[in-house]
């Protein structure tokens, strides 16, 4: 079956699933209980799907199939790129988990269940290896989501709730209509066999768009996104760093999943569609970011602009922008859930994300500005921190595209600097003004515990990525073999004499070279 | 002919109609008090019918199925089908009603005997294959409906609900009739096969203003846009449990009745139906979806959700192939689940006093008061609105999957984009029960038997439903080959 010889996916689906049930019956304390449990049990088996897995081997790994629903199947089974993000999933559950310890206070069972459901599908998610099983749990993520927002959400939660539902929802329902149509042109539901299969370009255009409706408001891409700063504000803490942290990762899983592989023709047609949209959402989004009032919405539109170097990243079509979309992913993963706990951590003491009412909180806070200003410098993309390498490597891969789209979103991260640093000054730096603020304790134990996790993973991925690039070196050469016959041509004409035989990855230092 | 034969395959409808007629007149002299053993009869009666309309569906001496009765009755995997369905569905409004009308001290022998009518009426319109036998069964089916939407006779909306379907449906009726008799003027027949041999080619004004009086009557009962009027009203104004069982057996009867008349005696018209059809599936979508929009009252909003569904289903008769009436047939039997479990929820929803209680409002923060029945209730929700992992994205799944196969991808896109305006009041009557503060107004009961059937139909339409695909599913495929 697999290296491991027992189903390791279906238990990591089950699991949860079986604690969600059970912890709709517990009370308050037994629920908190038994979903960290899970979640850490969870997070455990990640790390046996990590340690077994053969670099290097066959592209799909931990395969299993049960033809258990007539028209689609269980079919389950992971590549790299599905572990790393089956990796974040798992890390960032149980520290979720820890986030709403003391903060979720009223129907703890059900919240929590929500939770542990929301982690099944995020797995199956990335795990699927049967299209409408994807499609099946890629919608069912709207459920435990709508509640979780709307029941535990903020003062305006119910439209934040209603708009997060019907945005995705509308997206994603014409996607079904492409599937069914390519199932039936294919012949099989089996996401490996359509990898390679060659769908006729006029069809490709369609299938493209209807692909893209549904993965452009789950990434979010502009001008989709206002669904995010609404979902992300009213959402309690945990919510918006699953948001952040995962479900945003799911349309960027999408684009490199499906719109790329399965329609290469069409992905190379609308590039400039993908890269209007990315130009305008980098610099669009952190300008609105500069000026944000409320701290969640501040990083809520960070998000849009760091996802829009992602998808500027996977449309460059070579191995550089590739794997540092996925770096930028897993990063931003990590970092965005960081800053909603950081914020998470200040709103619990004193109810307000209203910006201005912070201010010097180095002084009585210390720990806590010091992870604070990490992970701000991880979201600027400090090198030595895990946003460094991802946007470097997007960023190159792009360059080698089109230079002139490379320089408007390389303004995303000077930007991104100004709103970031602007957003430390006034919340760590300054007087200690307001008596309530002076009054706030620094980080307790459980939020250090929620928090040094984070830290070290972005510090690891910033120093040492190459932990996390080997596994998706393979599947990411795979995606651009299978891509290149599209790739568009650079826009750069090399007049060296004999240029040809630079190796690859070394581009960037060819223009310093010259120099000498 | 062989009568030994013709009466094997009318056999379901015999019992019924003997099983009616005697316990009839058991009421006649038994009065009020004999009204629970002949509910408990009436049952029997349905489970000895469904007995032999499974026979005819699953043994293979029957496969081909057969006329009766010269032509006018036919016995097939197709009917037998929907009338399992039926029987169901009428089966468990039998077991709902009478705490509802004890309550309020209206329960009467009638009512049974009645549904028993109603479903011999089904049985003989999913069989008939002759506008006579069909217009035989609709009005058998639809007098009775009348009778038992006023059956609570000094309540003023029961009896407001069955006059206004009483005058509604004579009009429907007398188009339908119309209809058949201009088909049969210009086709020479009222035997389907026979029609739709002779009405072949490009029709003239005749016959075609016949196909369309023809659909337009049929139209009505399956109470699709534009012809949707009467049901809100009737719905509400109709005791629960009779609204429960319009929803359901009613429905899959005429829907069955429709496929048969298009399939088999306007088959070869596919152009002049088909259009019809895509018209009035996508109004329903979108009329469904927007009229529930403003509603107040939790059986009209459940009532512009079965016109909404109608719509999705009428996507899979508009494919027109196989394939999208056995989608039909598969989407019927989580609808069925779907309706009579959130009709039951309903029914659930009454205060201290045991009165009834049916606006949304009353609804607010169940689930805190109720948790079971709240999430009950939003499974129902979500599943009717199609959001996957619930079944009730299953049956979309299907239609939409034949209209793609068949070709009519505008159809299909317009369709599934339309639903989204659906999900968002069903996503309101979850926030209602989950997201707004306890109302308090409905009251614990601890009904068994009640929380039991709403306890397997949320268990029928949870994830766990699509483990009966493989199962289901070459049965309503064979069911559905049967017409072709």
């Amino acid at each position: 079956m697999n290296q491991l010889d027992f189903p390791i996916l279906s238990l990591m689906l089950g699991l949860p699933m079986l604690a969600a049930i059970i912890c709709l019956f517990l009370n308050a304390q037994a629920a908190r209980l038994l979903a960290l449990v899970t979640t850490l049990v969870l997070f455990a088996l990640g790390i046996v799907l990590w340690a077994n897995y053969d670099i290097g081997g066959p592209q799909w790994q931990y395969v299993e199939r049960i033809e258990l629903f007539g028209n689609f199947a269980w079919a389950l089974g992971i590549d790299g790129i599905s572990m790393m993000l089956i990796m974040l999933t798992v890390f960032l559950m149980p520290i979720c988990i820890g986030a709403s310890w003391e903060s979720i206070k009223e129907r703890v069972g059900e919240y929590m269940a929500a939770f542990l459901f929301m982690e099944v599908l995020m797995i199956g998610v990335f795990a699927a290896q049967d299209i409408f099983l994807f499609y099946i749990l890629f919608e069912a993520g709207l459920i435990p989501m709508y509640l979780i927002i709307g029941i535990w959400g903020g003062a305006n939660r119910i439209y934040a709730s209603y708009k997060f539902f019907l945005y995705t929802l509308l997206g994603s329902v014409v996607m079904l209509i492409a599937m069914l149509w390519m199932v039936q042109d294919a012949g099989t539901s089996d996401i490996p066999t359509l990898l390679n299969y060659d769908f006729a370009p006029e069809a490709q255009t369609w299938l493209w768009l209807a692909f893209f409706a549904s993965f452009a408001v789950k990434m979010p891409m502009w001008p989709v996104h206002t669904w995010l700063p609404d979902a992300h504000v009213q959402a309690p803490t945990a919510g918006s760093v699953i948001l952040a942290g995962v479900l945003l990762k799911m349309g960027g899983y999408g684009f490199l999943r499906f719109s790329l592989p399965m329609f290469p023709e069409a992905s190379e047609q609308f590039i400039w569609l993908i890269f209007a949209l990315s130009m305008v959402a980098v610099v669009y989004t952190s300008l609105v970011a500069l000026v944000q009032q409320d701290m969640k919405k501040l990083i809520a539109y960070s998000s849009v602009a760091h996802m829009a170097i992602v998808t500027l990243g996977l449309f460059a079509f070579n191995r550089q922008g590739i794997e540092g979309a996925i770096i930028v992913m897993l990063s931003h993963g990590l970092v965005s859930g960081a800053l909603f706990l950081c914020v998470g951590v200040i709103y619990d003491r004193l109810h307000t994300r209203e910006i201005d009412r912070y201010g010097g909180l180095s002084i009585n806070m210390p720990k806590y500005a010091l992870l604070f200003m990490l992970f701000t410098m991880a979201s600027i993309g400090l090198p030595g921190t895990s946003g460094f390498v991802g946007e470097f490597l997007s960023l190159v891969g792009l360059y080698k595209v089109n230079s002139w789209v490379t320089l408007v979103a390389t303004t995303g991260i000077i930007l991104g600097a100004g709103y970031m640093l602007y957003l430390y000054r006034r919340v760590a730096f300054g007087e200690l003004v307001h008596d309530d603020v002076k009054a706030m304790p620094d980080l307790s134990a459980r939020e250090m515990a929620l928090l040094a996790p984070i830290a070290a993973a972005v510090m690891w991925m910033g120093v040492y990525p190459e932990s996390f690039m080997a596994p998706i070196r393979g599947d990411v050469g795979t995606l651009v073999a299978r891509i290149d016959r599209a790739a568009p041509e650079g826009d750069a004409h090399l007049k060296m004499g004999q240029a040809t035989a630079a190796p690859k990855g070394h581009e960037a230092e060819a223009g310093h070279g010259e120099s000498h | 002919m062989d009568y030994r034969l013709s009466l094997i395959f009318t056999l379901p409808e015999i019992i019924l109609s003997v099983s009616g007629m005697i316990l009839l007149l058991v009421a006649a002299w038994g009065g009020v008090k004999s009204a629970r053993l002949i509910s408990i009869l009436a049952v029997a009666a349905l489970f000895g019918s469904s007995a032999y309309a499974s026979e005819f569906l699953t043994n293979p001496s029957f496969e081909f199925g057969g006329d009766a009765f010269y032509g006018l009755y036919r016995m097939d995997g197709f009917g037998s089908f929907s009338k399992l369905l039926i029987y169901f569905a009428a089966i468990v409004s039998l077991i709902i009603a009478p705490r509802f009308f004890k309550d309020s001290g209206t329960y009467r022998p009638e009512y049974p005997v009645l549904i028993l009518f109603a479903t011999v009426g089904m049985g003989m319109m999913v069989s008939a294959v002759d506008m006579l036998t069909l217009y035989i069964g609709l009005e058998l089916n639809s007098l009775s409906a009348y009778v038992l939407a006023s059956i609570i006779r000094n309540d003023v909306r029961s009896s407001e609900a069955g006059l206004k379907y009483f005058v509604l449906g004579s009009l429907a009726s007398g188009m339908l009739l119309f209809g058949i008799s201009l088909v049969y003027g210009f086709a020479g027949s009222t035997s389907f096969s026979v029609i739709a041999d002779t009405l072949t080619g490009d029709l003239s004004t005749g016959p075609l203003i016949g196909v369309v009086l023809v659909l337009a009557g049929l139209a009505f009962k399956i109470s699709a846009v534009p012809f949707h009027m009467w049901t809100p009203d009737v719905y509400e104004g109709a005791p629960t449990p009779v609204t429960a069982f319009f929803a359901s057996a009613p429905k899959v009867a005429a829907i069955a009745l429709t496929v048969r008349v298009i399939i088999d005696a306007f088959g070869s018209q596919t152009s002049t139906w088909q259009q019809i059809i895509v018209f009035v599936a996508l109004a329903s979508i979108v009329l469904g979806a927007v009229a529930a929009i403003g509603q107040q009252n939790i059986k009209r909003l459940l009532a512009y959700s079965s016109i909404n569904n109608v719509g999705f289903l009428l996507i899979g008769l508009a494919a027109g192939t196989a394939q999208g009436i056995s989608a039909m047939l598969f989407y019927l039997v989580i609808y069925v689940a779907m309706t009579l479990g959130s009709f039951i929820c309903v029914m659930e929803m009454r205060d201290v006093e045991g009165k009834p209680l049916e606006s949304l409002s009353s609804l607010a923060g169940l689930s805190q008061t109720r948790p079971g029945l709240a999430a009950a209730f939003a499974v129902f929700m979500f599943s009717l609105a199609g959001i996957p992992p619930l079944f009730g994205f299953w049956g979309k799944f299907l239609v939409f999957d034949a209209a793609v196969a068949a070709g009519m991808l505008p159809l299909a896109v317009i369709g599934i984009a339309a639903s989204v305006i659906g999900a968002f009041y069903y996503i309101k009557v979850v926030k209602i029960i989950y997201f707004d503060d306890p109302a308090g107004q409905i009251a614990k009961t601890g009904h068994k038997t009640e929380n039991g059937l709403i306890g397997l139909m949320a268990l029928a339409v949870s994830p766990l439903g699509y483990l009966t695909i493989p199962l289901l599913a070459p049965v309503t495929a064979t069911a559905a080959q049967a017409l072709f």
